[in-house]
C-alpha cells in the first residue's frame, strides 16, 4: 500500500469556515462514485489493465456484492517486480479493510486518512453495499471547488457590505405585536436606494416587500429578523426574513389573497388583511417560502437590472 | 395644486405642520395599509382612518404627499413625530371617508359638486 501525502487540514483547529466545510460535505458528495471491482480469482495483470486503462490507483475486490479486500497500485508494482503478475489478486490483496460510511461527515475520510496512511478507503452504504471510493485526491479537489465557492461568497458579501460601492446590509430584529419598531429597515432602505438613485418604482417595490415582511413576522410570529441586502456587483436587492415559529400550517392559503388568521385587534390597526405574503410575492422577481413549527423563511429577490412590469398601482394588486 | 391648497380650500386642519408641501396627485381611501401598499401611487393624498405612526410609514414607502384622517379621529403623539421625521403632512376633518373623497375627487378633477 502507498503512503500519500496527507491532507493538512486540521478537522478540529482549522479555521471555522474550513471546520464547518468538513463537517458538512458527506463522504457520499466527495466520492468517486461507480466503481471499477474485480475479484480475488482475477489474475494481477488484469488488475494492472484496467487501473492503466481507467486512471486508478487501487481497486476495491469483491466476493458477490462483500467487500473482501483492495488492491493498489503499490501491489501491481511489487506484483511485476517480482515476476508475479499472473498470480491471482488473492495472493496480493489487503485483506483488513478500513472502510467509510456514506453518510460520515468529510471530517471522518481525512482523519482516517491521517491515521491509516491509507491513499483510498471503500465506501460503504448503511446495507454494508460498496458504493464507492475516496481518494486523498477525491477530497483535495471537493474541498478546493468548496472553498472557491466559499471566496466567493464572502467577495460578493464583502461588495455588499461595502458602502463605498454603494451595495449595503440592514438587519433589524421584530418582536409579537411591536409596531412601533417595525418597518424601520424598509423605511431606512427605502432612503439609501433613492439616495443611490434607483428609480422610485424599484425603490418601493423593495420598501414594500420589506415592510410586508417586517409587519408579517409582528403579527404572525413571536419575532425573528429581516435582513434586506443590496449587492450592487448582482444588481440584486435579497429580503431574508426569518422568524421562530411557530410557522404557517398553511403555506398556500397564506398566499391566496384575503386569507387571513390575523385577531380583530390587528385587523384594527389596518393590518392582516391577507394580502401580506401576496404583496410580497407580486414585487418580486424571485420568491421562496417555506415554513414549519420552527419558523418561517422567506427570502424575496428584486432585480436592480430589469425592471419588472407587472407592479403598476393600477393593476389592481392582481397576482 | 399642493396639500396646503387642498388643505385650504376644503377648510383640513393641519395637525402635523413640517412637511414638504407637495404636489398632489390623486387620492387614495382605504383603511388596509395592506391594500394601501398595493395600490396607492407616488403622490396620493391618503384618505384613512387608520390613525397611528404605521400609516405615517406606508404613506411614506409609497411615498404619498400626505395623511388625511377622518372622523376626527385623535391624531397620537408617536404618529404627529414619525410624520415630522418624514416631512409628511397630517390633516384632519370631521367629516368620513366617503365624503372627503368625493370633495377631493371634485376638487382635483375641477368638478363643482352641489354639496
Amino acid at each position: 500500500m502507498s503512503v500519500l501525502p496527507q491532507i493538512p487540514i486540521d478537522t478540529d483547529k482549522s479555521s471555522p469556515i474550513i471546520v464547518e466545510l468538513v463537517y458538512r460535505l458527506k463522504v457520499r458528495n466527495v466520492m468517486t462514485g461507480t466503481v471499477h471491482s474485480c475479484t480475488a480469482e482475477d489474475s494481477m495483470r488484469s488488475v494492472q489493465r484496467i487501473m492503466r486503462e481507467e486512471g486508478m490507483s487501487g481497486m476495491p475486490v469483491l466476493d458477490g456484492e462483500r467487500l473482501i479486500g483492495i488492491v493498489s497500485m503499490d501491489d501491481v508494482i511489487r506484483a511485476l517486480d517480482e515476476g508475479r503478475i499472473d498470480e491471482s489478486v488473492s495472493d496480493w490483496m489487503t485483506r483488513n479493510v478500513i472502510v467509510l460510511e456514506d453518510d460520515m461527515p468529510l471530517s471522518f475520510a481525512i482523519s482516517h486518512m491521517e491515521k491509516y496512511r491509507f491513499g483510498r478507503f471503500p465506501v460503504l452504504d448503511t446495507q454494508k453495499r460498496l458504493v464507492g471510493i475516496i481518494t486523498s485526491r477525491d477530497v483535495l479537489i471537493a474541498l478546493l471547488v468548496e472553498i472557491n465557492r466559499e471566496i466567493e461568497r464572502y467577495e460578493k458579501q464583502a461588495v455588499a457590505d461595502d458602502g463605498g460601492a454603494d451595495g449595503f446590509r440592514l438587519e433589524t430584529t421584530t418582536r409579537r405585536f411591536d409596531f412601533e419598531t417595525a418597518g424601520r429597515v424598509s423605511t431606512e432602505t427605502k432612503k439609501m436606494l433613492k439616495e443611490r438613485g434607483l428609480p422610485p418604482r424599484l425603490v418601493r417595490r423593495v420598501a414594500v416587500a420589506g415592510y410586508e415582511l417586517e409587519m408579517n413576522q409582528v403579527v404572525h410570529s413571536v419575532g425573528g429578523t429581516v435582513e434586506i441586502r443590496y449587492c450592487v456587483a448582482d444588481g440584486t436587492i435579497e429580503i431574508t426574513a426569518v422568524d421562530n415559529g411557530p410557522g404557517i400550517p398553511d403555506v398556500e392559503a397564506a398566499l391566496t389573497e384575503g386569507f387571513s388568521t390575523a385577531t380583530e385587534w390587528v385587523r384594527s390597526l389596518g393590518f392582516g388583511a391577507g394580502m401580506g405574503l401576496p404583496n410580497v410575492r407580486r414585487v418580486s422577481d424571485e420568491f421562496h417560502i417555506e415554513s414549519d413549527e420552527t419558523g418561517t423563511r422567506v427570502r424575496a429577490v428584486i432585480h436592480t437590472q430589469t425592471e419588472k412590469q407587472t407592479d403598476t398601482p393600477s393593476d389592481g394588486g392582481a397576482s | 395644486m399642493t396639500v396646503s391648497q387642498l388643505a385650504e380650500t376644503l377648510s383640513l386642519r393641519i395637525v402635523q405642520d413640517q412637511f414638504e408641501d407637495r404636489h398632489v396627485g390623486g387620492a387614495y381611501t382605504s383603511d388596509l395599509l395592506s391594500d394601501v401598499m398595493a395600490n396607492a401611487a407616488e403622490a396620493d393624498l391618503l384618505i384613512t382612518i387608520q390613525s397611528h405612526a404605521n400609516t405615517v410609514a406606508v404613506a411614506s414607502l409609497v411615498g404619498a404627499a400626505a395623511i388625511l384622517i377622518c372622523n376626527d379621529r385623535p391624531v397620537p403623539e408617536d404618529m404627529i413625530a414619525a410624520a415630522a421625521r418624514e416631512e409628511i403632512a397630517i390633516l384632519i376633518s370631521s367629516e368620513s371617508q366617503f365624503t372627503l373623497s368625493g370633495r377631493i375627487y371634485a376638487l382635483l378633477n375641477g368638478l363643482h359638486p352641489t354639496a
